[in-house]
């Protein structure tokens, strides 16, 4: 299938080629054009997965699973690519960067979307892990790119917490493969994760839940899950926008994918042992701990960016937390909420960006009435805070919803402890953006050039998903959650 | 488990990953830079022999290459390239204090008794001699954890990081006989981009706060606004 390594191999071209053109105009739309490719290759393979069914190559699997991530995370490169190109000629243009820097920027950005499509696409659970490191390599230069002591700090700190947290999740993978030697016919099979779900009863429960531990803490510290999770905020607000939109769209997801990944290997494992949920409630408990700390976190924040990333590990615990759970509903509720909440914090970062350009500055306390300056931006801010406070025709009030009814079906006390949580996010959220929406703009605050079309395409999006899932989304959505929980809806 | 009826070849390993350990804790003591880049090295040289050892054992043939490339990737290139940033950066006679050594070497004696308490229910299982090289290579793994939380400096940490990705390698080596090459392959890339990554950021740190002190790195908290 050719659209498949045409997907693959676009961004490695790309980054290639983007290393060496040193002007921004051409490499700028060169880097669109390339994300562009990348993502109408994603979707004629997905309309080529709709009608095989699974597509698997030596080395890659495409199943339900991982295709709409792929799509998802191609779409939002394209339109994340669409933003930075105006959005890092104005930075240029205030001489905060070099050509040198820029040309890093682009060929990092291609490398960093090679990465995560690698990630998702790989079947062999060490390549996930060699591309999820990459993706820390791949980005660790772009938050420290304004080369401001803050940012090299953020970096260093992106770089140190996320490596050793990536390594006690390759001491999990080689558990994994150590309890596979014993189980499989073909140990050299060992890393292959259909193999290793096809043999999961005879994989080593004991084996497999420690390695479990490991795998969570290590990938869970890319998820941000707490208390992993202090490099998140620091590299989201002192990296270029479009670097937090991504990080905070795709990196999330995909280290979300690889643990959930890993947990239906191990649920095989451990069916006939004594804690046959133990993953699950590991699961539950780091993400209802993320949720609750990120809910209190957020209430304290006075640099916009630092408030959303906050408000990323907030909705990245509940799909911990939701994927945890288990079962059909709380599977489908996980997959749709990683969908909607990409689009929807992208969407926020890149609005969030040019609210800073207009206001010169990150700090809350010093962005004022951005619906009078700008409207666009204004109106933008304050309808993708609507949307990922969870307001009723988004998207994301189904899939909390649907998460909310789980929990009712099967913890109904932990409900209690989800709506307040989910309340005072919501009064954290608005208390600081009604201000910069609707207060006194100060003197002489003018309008930026803005590229309003992703935010527009995004919220328009994740409105559609809260409205009516489109038939062959659901359809996915409800194969992979046979696949995950074993029923579907 | 009576070690002496091993084969020769086993009780080889076995004294190699002994030895592994051991380094590990010369490193964290170590208070000199130039020093603990050595005791890095000798790390690389003594896992690179553990590989040779468990290829000759098992005949696996990929598994000499993987000890090339940890040889002259640990024990050459990565040591080599971090001598030349502490010339650089005239960092030659640079003696980091640490204020509690006793403790720091008792926290790090209790890792390895935590990391055979955590390999316990492994060997319960009789799967072969892993037990001890699941242990040793678990507490080389956390004791690289320990390092780089406790020790202050820059290079220090990034040599604590670095034998984290010795401890691993040492697990994959000698209780599965070597992930598969793509992977090994893989992972080696990642750890040569993350050492050239970690010397374009001493760069940068120096130039920023003007000292590899990762005390200093301190604007980013979440009481920013009260300092």
């Amino acid at each position: 299938m050719s659209a498949f390594w045409l997907t693959l191999l676009t961004p490695v071209i790309g980054a290639v080629v983007l290393a060496w053109i040193p002007r921004l105009q051409v490499s700028s739309w060169l880097n669109v054009g390339f994300c562009a490719l990348e993502f109408l290759a994603s979707v004629v393979m997905a309309y080529q997965i709709k009608q095989q069914g699974v597509y698997i190559t030596p080395g890659f699997q495409i199943d339900a699973f991982n295709i709409y991530l792929i799509m998802l995370t191609a779409f939002v490169g394209l339109t994340t690519a669409i933003f930075s190109r105006p959005y890092m000629q104005d930075v240029c243009e205030q001489g905060r960067l070099t050509r040198s820097r820029m040309r890093l920027y682009h060929a990092m950005y291609q490398a960093f979307l090679f990465t995560m499509l690698l990630a998702l696409s790989s079947d062999n659970l060490g390549i996930l892990w060699v591309a999820v490191e990459g993706a820390t390599l791949a980005t660790v230069l772009l938050v420290s790119l304004y080369r401001t002591p803050e940012s090299i700090e953020a970096a260093w700190k992106y770089f140190i917490l996320c490596g050793v947290g990536i390594a006690l999740a390759l001491f999990g993978t080689v558990l994994v493969y150590f309890a596979a030697q014993h189980a499989l016919p073909d140990p050299e099979q060992g890393l292959n994760w259909h193999t290793l779900f096809e043999h999961a009863q005879a994989l080593n429960p004991t084996v497999m839940s420690i390695a479990f531990v490991f795998l969570l803490v290590g990938y869970g510290t890319k998820v941000g899950l707490v208390p992993m999770h202090f490099w998140l905020p620091d590299a989201h607000s002192e990296g270029p926008t479009p670097v937090s939109a991504v990080l905070s769209g795709l990196l999330l997801n995909v280290a979300l994918y690889a643990v959930v990944r890993f947990k239906m290997l191990v649920d095989g494992a451990l069916a006939g042992a004594d804690t046959p949920d133990m993953a699950g409630h590991l699961m539950m408990g780091f993400g209802l701990l993320s949720f609750s700390i990120a809910v209190l976190s957020l209430q304290r924040q006075k640099d916009i960016k630092r408030l959303f990333s906050y408000s990323s590990i907030e909705h990245m615990g509940l799909m911990t937390f939701a994927f945890g759970m288990g079962g059909s509903l709380a599977t489908f509720a996980g997959l749709l909420h990683m969908l909607v909440h990409s689009l929807t914090k992208s969407a926020i970062f890149v609005t969030v960006g040019h609210a800073s350009h207009i206001a010169n500055t990150q700090r809350i306390e010093h962005i004022r009435g951005l619906i009078r300056t700008q409207p666009g931006v204004g109106w933008g801010l304050l309808l993708g805070v609507a949307a990922i406070a969870g307001f009723p025709p988004f998207g994301l009030f189904s899939s909390e919803f649907l998460i909310l009814s789980a929990t009712i079906q099967s913890w109904p006390w932990l409900t209690l402890l989800l709506l307040t949580g989910l309340g005072i996010a919501f009064a954290g959220l608005f208390r600081n953006v009604h201000p910069m929406v609707y207060g006194t703009a100060p003197d002489g605050q003018a309008a930026v050039s803005a590229n309003m079309l992703p935010v527009v395409l995004h919220l328009l999006l994740v409105l559609w998903l809260g409205l009516a899932i489109p038939a062959f989304l659901s359809g996915w959505l409800n194969d992979v959650t046979v696949l995950i929980s074993g029923k579907g809806l | 488990m009576m070690l002496a009826h091993l084969p020769l070849l086993e009780q080889g390993i076995f004294v190699l990953a002994a030895l592994v350990l051991f380094t590990s804790f010369a490193l964290l003591a170590q208070t000199r830079l130039t020093a603990a880049i050595h005791s890095f090295a000798w790390q690389g040289i003594m896992v690179a022999l553990v590989t040779v050892l468990v290829a000759m054992v098992s005949h696996i043939h990929h598994l000499y290459l993987s000890a090339l490339l940890t040889f002259s990737l640990k024990s050459l290139l990565i040591p080599w390239m971090l001598h030349r940033l502490v010339r650089r950066l005239n960092m030659e006679r640079e003696v980091e204090m640490i204020s509690h050594p006793a403790i720091l070497l008792l926290t790090g004696a209790v890792l390895v008794i935590f990391s055979y308490w955590i390999a316990l229910p492994i060997e319960r299982l009789g799967l072969g001699n892993t037990r001890n090289i699941v242990a040793i290579s678990l507490s080389v793994v956390l004791l690289g954890l320990w390092m780089m939380v406790s020790r202050r400096q820059v290079i220090a940490q990034v040599l604590g990081f670095m034998s984290m990705e010795n401890g691993l390698f040492l697990a994959a080596v000698a209780s599965t006989k070597g992930m598969p090459l793509v992977v090994e392959l893989g992972v080696a890339f990642d750890v040569l981009v993350a050492a050239v990554l970690f010397g374009i950021f001493f760069f940068h740190i120096s130039e920023s706060i003007e000292s590899l002190d990762v005390d200093r790195l301190n604007r980013l908290s979440e009481r920013e606004e009260i300092s």
